[in-house]
């Protein structure tokens, strides 16, 4: 299914959408005290793209056969996941208070048997994308139209198991598979370039025989629109890097690798939010 | 006297025992499988000859996936099948597969609750001349401790026939151990596969009750045998299902006869010897033997020569049994 054409006054509720993720990520984050908030920030915009616009499929029936399957291979970032799924309407926005709490169906790190709407279990870096060739090759299997999304972390290219998998999908075309990479340049020990470059990517993924795409993924119009394109591949598995600030929206946070795996306390949580208030006025206006 | 009960293969002891390996009856199971149920697909990492999925490939070139040599990518791609409705199997040596992609089966498959058949070759130091690189020593070990798994040990190549088929019934993860060289048949097609552990060899009033795993419950039978001739009586049991463990059966043998044997082609440390020897300190401690690879890795050579070097074969198991009983004696 084509991605339907982006209007003006759905790309303005699509950012007042993410700007309100954002919100209730600092608070969620706040109410857990440990957790990831750099990768979720940065990735507002993309999984709010996804759950109301991109993704076909239905909250009140998560495990719909024909659904689109989203797969999150970096599963940090799953507080971002977790706010965009309760605001689609997948559980209540009250629960978002239980993440990494005793008795919670929202785990650290996504556990697929513990919340509908969550395709996979994840974490452990680099098994994302395989997961998510098995599930493309059973649609082919079966002759199923859905598509499948993957996201994964420019990091996690460190992993060996991430080139087998690129290099499986290359040799098998799969054309109902589309990558997301978070390019967000920073992982828990510092900038990805001085730990273990990863550049030149694109030219990495060409040689997998993969069609490449890049985009702002702070951009929710360009990313909604790039994404499209990728999708109309239809002799390659495509990819599209999505180049993202880590921490986007949050000043103090932004492209500062020490924000990777905490998150804010009282103090900065109100600073954030502040902030966040402030950004959403601007999205009013500018669409006015 | 062998159980007349359970069917088992009556030329047993005779010199040309009718020999096949435990990968074959994997195999021919698979084929099976493949008619039987249209969601079976199957996953090798550059081994389909050697662990016999090629015959499969060759019927259902549709539903086979060639990986390349990668066993982490392997996995983690039938985890992906297996929640999306199919029932891969993946297949390739153990010390590969649990072994290097542990954790990927751990956080995709397992964790993950996907419904994938791990199979898992050349197991123990039966694998023999290719060394102790690929002889798989402690996969019953390292997949046993897992929640959410079924792990079955097959004693001959009509039970890893009779496993294979059964574990696609299962909804949920199982690990299949198989070997490499030919071992002897010991049951037969009426013989029942349960999950419950079966008394092999009878006897009345045992002194020691032997359970073995895998091929080596034919060395456990051989010993069993040799002993009755010296007027020693034992039992033998087959454990071919190490997870979920038939604790019952295992306490009320073990109250019986009030020496415990264990005996594996595996380290003794997580494997049967271990399951044996944590159900027993729990319910009803008892002294024990443990007959496998003592804390070694093993070497290249043949599989005899191996067993026999590594304390193994039937003389070991009757040595066990001798020590155990002059213990009593003591």
């Amino acid at each position: 299914m084509d991605i339907p054409a982006l209007t003006d006054e759905k790309l303005k509720e699509l950012e007042l959408k993410a700007n309100q993720a954002r919100e209730l990520l600092i608070k969620m984050l706040l109410e857990a005290g440990s957790g990831h908030s750099a990768g979720p920030l940065g990735m507002a915009d993309i999984f709010t793209a996804l759950y109301f616009h991109v993704l076909n499929h239905n909250p009140k029936n998560p495990d719909w056969d024909d659904r689109d399957r989203l797969v999150l291979s970096n599963g940090h970032i799953c507080p971002i996941r977790y706010v965009t799924m309760a605001q689609s309407g997948y559980f209540p926005i009250e629960e978002l208070k239980t993440l990494r709490k005793i008795d919670s169906r929202l785990q650290g790190h996504p556990h697929r048997d513990s919340l509908p709407g969550l395709e996979t279990t994840s974490g452990p870096l680099g098994e994302g994308i395989s997961q998510a060739i098995g599930i493309s090759l059973a649609a082919k299997l079966d002759n199923k139209k859905y598509h499948t999304y993957v996201i994964a972390s420019d990091g996690e290219h460190q992993e060996g198991n991430t080139w087998e998998a690129l290099m499986f999908a290359g040799k098998h075309k799969l054309n109902n598979l589309t990558l997301i990479l978070d390019r967000n340049n920073i992982q828990i020990d510092g900038f990805t370039e001085n730990i273990m470059p990863l550049e030149p990517l694109k030219e990495k993924y060409t040689s997998f025989n993969w069609e490449v795409f890049e985009a702002d993924g702070n951009n929710i119009s360009e990313f909604i629109n790039v994404l499209g394109l990728a999708k109309k591949i239809f002799e390659k598995p495509s990819v599209v890097i999505a180049h993202t600030i880590p921490g986007k929206g949050v000043t103090f946070m932004e492209k500062d690798f020490h924000w990777h795996g905490k998150p804010p306390n009282q103090e900065e949580a109100k600073k954030a939010l502040k902030e966040l208030r402030t950004l959403q006025g601007r999205i009013i206006s500018e669409h006015q | 006297m062998l159980n007349p009960d359970l069917h088992l293969n009556q030329k047993l002891f005779d010199k040309d025992v009718e020999q096949k390996a435990t990968r074959d009856g994997f195999g021919e199971a698979l084929v099976e499988l493949g008619e039987s149920n249209p969601n079976v697909v199957v996953l090798t990492a550059d081994l389909s000859e050697s662990t016999r999925t090629d015959g499969f490939e060759a019927k259902f070139p549709q539903r086979f996936f060639e990986v390349g040599v990668a066993e982490q990518n392997m996995a983690a791609i039938a985890a992906g099948l297996g929640l999306s409705g199919k029932i891969p199997f993946i297949s390739s040596y153990a010390t590969f597969s649990p072994g290097k992609n542990w954790e990927t089966i751990r956080t995709t498959i397992i964790y993950g609750n996907s419904n994938v058949k791990i199979a898992g070759h050349h197991s123990g130091i039966m694998t023999g001349p290719d060394g102790a690189t690929h002889q798989a020593t402690e996969d019953i070990a390292i997949t046993r401790a897992w929640p959410n798994i079924s792990v079955f040990v097959p004693c001959d190549a009509i039970e890893a026939k009779k496993a294979t088929l059964k574990s696609a019934e299962i909804r949920g993860p199982v690990y299949l151990r198989f070997t490499r060289d030919k071992t002897p048949i010991i049951t037969t097609k009426d013989t029942p596969f349960s999950k419950e552990v079966e008394v092999y060899w009878i006897n009345e009033a045992p002194k020691t009750v032997i359970f073995a795993t895998g091929y080596m419950l034919y060395y456990a039978l051989l010993a069993a045998k040799n002993l009755e001739e010296k007027g020693i009586k034992v039992q033998v049991a087959n454990v071919s299902t190490i997870k979920p463990i038939d604790s019952k059966t295992i306490i009320k043998l073990a109250k019986e006869a009030g020496k415990v044997v264990t005996v594996e082609d595996h380290q003794v440390a997580g494997g049967l010897g271990g399951t044996i020897a944590e159900v027993l300190a729990k319910h009803y401690p008892t002294p024990m033997e443990f007959i496998g690879l003592q804390d070694t890795f093993a070497e290249s050579g043949a599989p005899f020569e191996l067993i026999k070097k590594y304390g193994m074969d039937e003389v070991a198991i009757e040595q066990a049994v001798t020590r155990l009983i002059g213990n009593q004696n003591e």
